[in-house]
């Protein structure tokens, strides 16, 4: 619809449903709106001060005209309903429930940089072969991602608003929460909750790729990872052998 | 309500204890116990708040506009700059603008004039009221000159950024910030006390419950909804300053506190602050409008019961704030079923104001304008409302510019306009002068157009992904784009228009002070019994003796008189 114009590109599966309720929710505004808007610039200009014309003795409780006050709230009411429904429903599948993962990432906030952990070639982290980046998270394309959000010191917010996604993140907690990106393409990782000085130069981004564009990825990456990982567990006995 | 009622001996003597000796200047000005003198000390107190406020708004704006740039009359604005800017920007404009004008001024101002009453209650305990608030702005500006700068972890102050100094830099300034936030809820707690029992014991006699002016009621309930939701934020207030200085660790997760805790204390308070300072300037709207549209206020009990209900519902509503901030994610549902629902007195209350204009004789006078400008645009800030408040939309809404263009069409006409609608209005009773009308309007059209130019392009930005706090957007590729960019522009140059324009308010009020025309003593022919006193009246309001009450304080043209208006303290 136009109204989505002004949002930015969407990217996971769930962003369509938080543009829809936002279609939604302008148009059942815009009504009332717009009949209020009228009452009252033609109230306005129809009853303005005219010369020896006396104003109307309306006290507000005759029933003729408190009719009109109380109609207006059926149509508040039922717009109400509609907006809860609509807007439990969008929450409930992004926020309450939890899919299945196919993948997962930790990703930790601190003064002022973002820590993303990816699972290695075996998919599941705390492993030797995890692969760290710091201000770049790599993703696969149509990956049902569970995310595990952490941080070292104050209140940050993960907030990818292609994925239409946004959580804060709370020191001593561990928030999980899930994405399935939907298109690929690189965009915005932006903090969303103030974090000192610094929350201005927080910015990171997001990478999505296909699927074999990813493969690949994780292959070298983790390669990397355990090569580190063997390079300092084994320190003592490679300066022996040089 | 037009049965005549027997003249009572009215409580005390008016001039007993007021006005039978002349005062000396610092008596009567520096340490008053008139209502009208504390009035203006609020009232001028808030108004120089409102210059600074308005100062930071346009350096962190130009800050946004033009990044990088030297801003005439700071400097440079560096990352610390621009977060204790916005930080102070916020908090003083709510807690040192909106509550000490709307509240405390037009509370102490009106309450006793309007209900025929010679003073305050308690006016020592008023005097101390002012005296506390006064101190606590001294210490809320002092933190900008301490070591380390002024708190710049926002108003919300979510710990642990304001709990420990080595997250915020600041220590002193945000333990001064606190101690700032936490005197200041003492004075108005001095003050509120006083608004209610004034209201309930004072009254004219022959003044019932429905005889009250609607402005003084909504200043009572006010401060009822003031003194019901600050309990929680003072304790938060003393957990926090513990935190900060003492070793405690209530907010502090590695040692077993909850920061979420300090969110539910504050926005517990927070919220019905919002109602707080709304009710004051709905109360103005309604008696600015009914005098200009010589109109019956439409259901006055009607008016009161939505404020009622909005009050009570804002206890209920606070945490859609924290949505996305680590709740329990159930718990979304419940407040977005509670923050829907207050759309529905707030929508009565909305149709009832457009409802009194209906029938009425409507004269656009510089308060009228400022009446109806309220009108249309806290209609605006309702409906946004809507958006922030439906948990789903608030996923991706949360602590974007559309929440800021929200909260600023609601703040706005509440501290900004509704203000101007009332001081326009009772200027005459304060000053004794009449305002020049032409200067006045032009102000109006000089403010209410571009304050419209400002916010409508950050509710285009806000949905757009843009995301609070963040002083220069172009470190975000996607924030960086040109059209954004023009759209900040617009927004800061309408706003440089919009403070340009407040130098004609003050030349204004100035010049009409010094060499205005004269008020008479009821000028827009209005029935509310402050129009029986002289412009301005002296000490004990009505040394001749006070008044009396038969009717309402809404009837215009009633049919049975050739007048269109029908004082209050005038016999059947």
């Amino acid at each position: 619809m136009i109204l989505d114009s002004l949002l930015p590109a969407t990217a996971s599966t769930y962003a369509a449903d938080i543009d829809q309720l936002f279609d939604v929710i302008t148009l059942l505004v815009m009504l009332p709106f717009s009949v209020a808007c009228y009452l009252f610039f033609s109230f306005i200009f129809r009853f303005r001060a005219k010369d020896g014309e006396k104003a109307m003795y309306i006290t507000g409780t005759e029933h003729r005209y408190m009719k009109w006050i109380h109609r207006a709230h059926y149509p508040v009411l039922t717009f109400d309903l509609i907006i809860v429904v609509m807007a439990v429903n969008v929450w409930y599948d992004v926020k309450q429930d939890l899919p299945e993962k196919e993948s997962e990432v930790r990703v930790i906030a601190q003064q002022w940089a973002w820590t993303f952990v990816h699972p290695g070639l075996d998919n599941t982290l705390g492993t030797a072969d995890d692969i760290t980046k710091v201000n770049e998270l790599h993703v696969s394309k149509d990956t049902l991602y569970h995310f595990k959000l952490e941080s070292l010191d104050v209140l940050h917010n993960f907030s990818v608003p292609v994925f239409r996604l946004k959580q804060d993140a709370i020191p001593g907690r561990v928030i999980t929460g899930w994405f399935e990106p939907t298109v690929t393409g690189e965009h915005d990782i932006q903090c969303a909750e103030i974090c000192g000085i610094g929350h201005g130069l927080m910015p990171a981004r997001i990478k999505i790729k296909g699927a074999a564009e990813y493969a690949k990825w994780v292959e070298r990456e983790s390669a990397l990872a355990l090569a580190r990982h063997m390079e300092e567990t084994s320190q003592p006995l490679e300066i022996a052998q040089r | 309500m037009a049965e005549s009622i027997p003249v009572e001996e009215h409580h005390g003597d008016p001039a007993g204890d007021h006005g039978h000796h002349e005062m000396s200047f610092v008596s009567k000005y520096v340490f008053p116990l008139d209502h009208k003198i504390i009035a203006m000390q609020y009232l001028f107190t808030g108004m120089f708040m409102a210059l600074i406020g308005g100062f930071f708004s346009y350096v962190f704006r130009m800050q946004l506009a033009f990044p990088g740039m030297e801003v005439p009359g700071w400097g440079v604005v560096s990352p610390a700059d621009y977060n204790a800017l916005v930080t102070n920007h916020g908090t003083i404009m709510i807690f040192w603008v909106a509550m000490p004008v709307l509240i405390a001024a037009f509370g102490n101002y009106l309450i006793p004039l309007m209900i025929g009453a010679d003073d305050m209650v308690f006016p020592k305990i008023n005097r101390l009221s002012y005296q506390v608030f006064l101190v606590s702005a001294i210490v809320i500006l002092g933190a900008f000159f301490v070591e380390g700068g002024a708190f710049g972890g926002a108003w919300t102050a979510y710990p642990p950024l304001s709990t420990k100094a080595e997250y915020n830099l600041t220590g002193l300034g945000s333990t001064l910030w606190i101690t700032a936030v936490f005197l200041e809820f003492v004075a108005f707690l001095l003050g509120g006390i006083n608004f209610i029992v004034t209201c309930m014991n004072s009254r004219a006699p022959g003044m019932k419950m429905w005889d009250i002016p609607m402005v003084v009621w909504m200043i009572v309930i006010a401060s009822i909804l003031f003194m019901l939701s600050v309990g929680p934020l003072l304790a938060g207030g003393i957990m926090m300053i513990f935190d900060q200085n003492l070793g405690t660790a209530f907010f502090d997760p590695d040692r077993g506190g909850d920061p979420i805790l300090w969110q539910h204390l504050f926005w517990f308070f927070g919220h019905p602050e919002v109602y707080v300072v709304l009710l004051p300037a709905v109360g103005i709207v309604a008696d600015v409008m009914t005098t200009f549209s010589r109109k019956k206020l439409f259901g006055y009990k009607t008016v009161l019961y939505t404020a009622i209900g909005t009050g009570v519902l804002s206890f209920t509503v606070w945490a859609h704030h924290q949505f996305i901030a680590g709740i329990d994610p159930r718990m979304a549902n419940v407040f977005t079923v509670t923050t829907l629902l207050i759309s529905v007195p707030i929508a009565e209350m909305l149709f009832v104001y457009i409802a009194t204009l209906y029938g009425g004789s409507i004269t656009l006078t510089t308060p009228m304008l400022w009446a109806l400008a309220f009108i249309f645009e806290f209609l605006i800030g309702g409906i946004t409302g809507i958006f922030l408040g439906a948990s789903g939309n608030d996923i991706y809404m949360h602590d974007t510019y559309f929440v800021l263009a929200h909260f600023h069409y609601t703040f706005y006409p509440i501290a900004i306009i509704g203000t101007y609608a009332g001081f326009t209005y009772w200027f005459p009773k304060m000053f004794g002068k009449m305002m020049n009308d032409t200067l006045g309007k032009l102000h109006f059209w000089l403010t209410i157009i571009p304050f419209n130019l400002i916010f409508l392009p950050l509710f285009v930005l806000g949905a757009s992904g843009q995301h609070r706090r963040i002083y220069d957007f172009t470190n975000y590729p996607e924030l960086a784009q040109p059209w954004q960019q023009d759209l900040r522009i617009l927004a800061s140059v309408s706003l440089c228009v919009m403070l340009g324009a407040q130098v004609l308010f003050f030349y204004n009020v100035i010049t009409s002070w010094m060499s205005g025309k004269k008020a008479e003593k009821n000028p827009w022919k209005a029935n509310s019994l402050e129009w029986t006193a002289d412009s301005p009246p002296p000490h004990g309001n009505w040394p001749e003796g006070l008044p009396n009450c038969y009717r309402g304080p809404y009837e215009y043209s009633h049919p049975d008189r050739e007048e269109d208006y029908w004082p209050q303290n005038e016999p059947a």
